[in-house]
C-alpha cells in the first residue's frame, strides 16, 4: 500500500476532507514562501527548481524551472501565473484528488511561482465537473489572504499576489496552454501556435506561466527540503520527485497514489491498485492517458518515468494507467477513444476535424463486422496525417489508433476476417 | 466585473449565471451578455456553442451528463444509460415532456476511479448502480436535496 512510501504531496491527505490552513502550516507550509520573500531575489527562486530537476507534470514533461526562466526580465507587466487544472484527459484525475487532499499546497506554490516572475494575479483554470474543487480552492485562498499569504504586501515583503479561480464552459482544448489563455481571456479556446510563447506574450500580452497543478504543489517542498532530496525522491537516476499516478481500467483498486518517480509498471498495478481481478491477464495499458501509444506486457515491468518511456517509444503522459486485460476489446476501446477525440476537435484545422471522424468510421466499420482489408492502410495513413494538424490535439488522438495497428494487427484482423468483434464487443 | 480590468474574462460565468437563471442560455440572455459585454449576437454565440455546460437549447430542471468515455465504457456505462433512458423515457439529447429531466453524454468527467459515473447539475455521482440511479433520480423527483454526491476524497 501507498502508506509504505514517503508521501510528499498526499502527506496530509485524508478521508473525506481537506487539510486545513493550520495543518498544512504545522506540516512546514508557506515556510518556503515566506523563506523566499525574505532571503531570495525573485531570479534566484528558478535555479533552485532547475537544480532539482522539476519537469511538467501536465503531460509533456517540460523542465519547470526553464519555462520560469524564458520569462524576460525586462519584460511588461502585469504578469500573470495560470494554473492548469482542466484535467480533461480520459483516465486523469490526479490533480481533482490532490486539489481535496492539500489545496494549500498548490496555492502556495503558485504564490512562489508568481514572485519568481514578478506576476501579481494568478488564474486557476478548473473544469465544470471539478466544481468542488473549485469551491474549495476559493474558500482556501480566501483563508490565505486572511492568514496574510495572499493580498498586497505579503508579510511586509512588498510583493503583492493574489488568486483568481476561473470556471470553464468545459471542453478539452481549453487544457492546451495556448487555448486556456484565449478561455481565461473569454475568447473562443482555438489553439495558437508559438511563438510568441506565453512567457513573452500571454494573458493581454503579458508575460504569463502555464502549470500543471501537479508541478506547482511540488515548489513549496523543494524550496523547504533542498533539490537534491528532491531528486533523492525518484526510483531511477534521471528522474527526479514523487509521481500522482492514477490507476483505472481492470484493476481490482483503482485510484491515484503517490510514488516514487519511476516505480516499475507493474509494482504500481499489483502492490498498490490491487492487481487485475482473478482469471484476467494483462494485456496492454495506456500509460498517460487518451494521448498516449498502447503499451503491451513487453513492458510490464518499466520504470514509470519520463526517460524510461522515451527509450522505447512512449510517453509518460499524465501517468493516467489504463489497464486493459485479455477479455477487453482494444478496437473498442481504440473506438470510444476516437469517438472522444471527434466530439472534442475545436474544428480549427481540417486534418484534425475532417480526419478523426473518418478514423472514427473505419474503426467503426471494423468493431462491427463490416470492416475490410484495406482498412488498415487506411488507418495508417490516416493516422499518419493527424501529424499535420495544427496543435498537438490531434498527433495524440493518433497515438492509439497507430499503436493499435502497431501492436495488435492480428487482433484487428481477427475482427475482419471472423466479419464481427471476437470480444462480443467489450 | 466593474473591479475588473478585463471584463471579458467574465463571460463564462455570466453566461452560466443567466443560465441558472432562465435554465438556458436563451435569446434575452444573448442580448442581455451583449449589452454588458459590448459583444456582438455572434461573438457571444461562437462562445456559447464552444462550451460542453453552456446550453443554447432549452434544458430540463436536472440535467443529467453520462460520462461515455473509455474507463466507463469498460465498466458498463451503457446500462446506466440503457437504464436511465427506460425510466426517463427519453434518449441522449431528449427532455422529460414535464421538463424535468434531460440526458446528454459527457466526456470522462475525471472520476475514473469510481467509474461508472454521472453528473448531475454538475454534481458528481460514481461507482453506479441501478439501484443508486433510482436513488438519484427519485430524490430529484421529489425535489429534495439530491443524495450525497462522490465529490470527498476517500
Ligand atoms: C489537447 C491538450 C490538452 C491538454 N490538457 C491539459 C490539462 O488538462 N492539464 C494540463 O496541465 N496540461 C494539459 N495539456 C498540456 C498543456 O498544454 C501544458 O503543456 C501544461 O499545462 C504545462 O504545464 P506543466 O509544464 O506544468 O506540465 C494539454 C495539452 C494538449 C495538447
Ligand atoms: S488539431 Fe484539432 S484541436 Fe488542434 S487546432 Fe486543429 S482542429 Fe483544433
Ligand atoms: S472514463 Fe468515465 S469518469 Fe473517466
Amino acid at each position: 500500500m501507498s502508506d509504505m512510501v514517503d508521501q510528499v504531496l498526499f502527506r496530509n491527505r485524508k478521508p473525506d476532507r481537506i487539510a486545513t490552513l493550520e495543518e498544512y502550516r504545522a506540516g512546514g507550509g508557506y515556510e518556503a514562501f515566506a523563506r523566499v520573500l525574505r532571503e531570495n531575489a525573485p531570479r534566484e527562486v528558478p535555479k533552485i527548481i532547475d537544480a532539482s530537476g522539476l519537469r511538467g507534470r501536465g503531460g509533456a514533461g517540460f523542465p519547470c524551472a526553464r519555462k520560469w526562466m524564458a520569462v524576460p526580465e525586462g519584460g511588461p507587466f502585469p504578469r500573470y501565473v495560470a494554473v492548469n487544472s482542466d484535467e480533461m484527459e480520459p483516465g486523469t484525475f490526479k490533480d481533482r484528488v490532490l486539489i481535496h487532499a492539500d489545496p494549500h499546497s498548490i496555492l502556495e506554490g503558485m504564490a512562489i511561482a508568481a514572485f519568481a516572475i514578478s506576476a501579481e494575479k494568478g488564474y486557476i483554470f478548473v473544469r465544470p465537473s471539478y466544481e468542488n474543487a473549485a469551491r474549495i480552492l476559493e474558500r482556501e485562498a480566501e483563508r490565505a489572504r486572511d492568514a496574510g499569504f495572499l493580498g498586497k504586501n505579503i508579510l511586509g515583503s512588498g510583493f503583492s499576489f493574489d488568486i483568481i479561480v476561473h470556471r470553464s464552459g468545459g471542453r478539452y482544448i481549453c487544457g492546451e496552454a495556448s487555448a486556456l489563455l484565449k478561455a481565461l481571456m473569454g475568447k473562443r479556446p482555438n489553439p495558437v501556435k508559438a511563438p510568441p510563447f506565453p512567457t513573452d506574450k500571454g494573458l493581454w500580452e503579458r508575460p504569463t506561466l502555464v502549470n500543471n497543478v501537479e508541478t506547482l504543489a511540488n515548489v513549496p517542498h523543494i524550496i523547504r527540503n533542498g533539490p537534491d532530496w528532491f531528486k533523492g525522491l525518484a526510483r531511477t537516476p534521471t528522474g527526479s520527485g514523487t509521481k500522482l499516478y492514477c490507476v483505472s481500467g481492470r484493476v481490482n483498486r483503482p485510484g491515484c497514489f503517490e510514488l516514487p518517480m519511476g516505480t516499475p509498471l507493474s509494482e504500481i498495478i499489483e502492490q498498490h491498485a490491487g492487481g487485475l481481478p482473478e482469471g484476467r491477464r494483462f494485456k496492454a495499458c495506456l500509460p498517460g492517458g487518451a494521448s498516449t501509444r498502447f503499451m503491451t506486457a513487453e513492458h510490464y515491468d518499466i520504470e514509470m518515468d519520463f526517460d524510461s518511456l522515451a527509450s522505447v517509444g512512449h510517453r509518460l503522459g499524465t501517468a493516467a494507467i489504463m489497464v486493459f486485460d485479455d477479455r477487453t476489446c482494444l478496437v473498442g476501446v481504440t473506438l470510444n477513444l476516437i469517438e472522444f477525440f471527434a466530439r472534442e476537435s475545436c474544428g480549427w484545422c481540417t486534418p484534425c476535424r475532417e480526419g478523426i471522424p473518418y478514423v472514427r468510421d473505419l474503426l467503426w466499420r471494423i468493431e462491427h463486422g463490416e470492416g475490410r482489408e484495406e482498412h488498415i492502410p487506411q488507418l495508417r495513413e490516416m493516422s499518419r496525417h493527424l501529424w499535420n494538424a495544427y496543435c498537438a490535439f490531434a498527433p495524440g488522438a493518433a497515438s492509439p489508433v497507430e499503436s493499435l495497428l502497431t501492436f495488435f494487427e492480428d487482433e484487428v484482423r481477427e475482427h475482419i476476417s471472423q466479419k464481427k468483434c471476437p470480444f462480443g464487443g467489450r | 466585473m466593474a473591479e475588473s480590468a478585463h471584463p471579458r474574462e467574465l463571460i463564462v460565468d455570466v453566461l452560466l449565471e443567466l443560465q441558472e437563471h432562465y435554465g438556458y442560455v436563451n435569446d434575452e440572455a444573448m442580448s442581455l451578455a451583449c449589452d454588458l459585454f459590448d459583444m456582438t449576437p455572434l461573438e457571444i454565440d461562437e462562445l456559447a456553442t464552444f462550451y460542453d455546460f453552456i446550453y443554447r437549447e432549452p434544458v430540463g430542471k436536472h440535467v443529467i451528463h453520462v460520462c461515455d468515455s473509455a474507463i466507463c465504457w469498460m465498466n458498463g456505462y451503457e446500462s446506466v444509460l440503457n437504464l436511465l433512458s427506460a425510466r426517463l423515457g427519453i434518449k441522449y439529447g431528449e427532455t422529460t415532456p414535464d421538463g424535468l429531466f434531460t440526458l446528454l453524454p459527457a466526456c470522462c468527467i475525471g472520476y475514473c476511479d469510481r467509474s461508472p459515473a454521472m453528473m448531475v447539475n454538475r454534481k458528481v455521482y460514481g461507482s453506479l448502480t441501478p439501484e443508486k440511479v433510482d436513488r438519484i433520480l427519485e430524490r430529484c423527483r421529489n425535489g429534495g436535496r439530491p443524495e450525497e454526491s462522490d465529490e470527498t476524497e476517500r
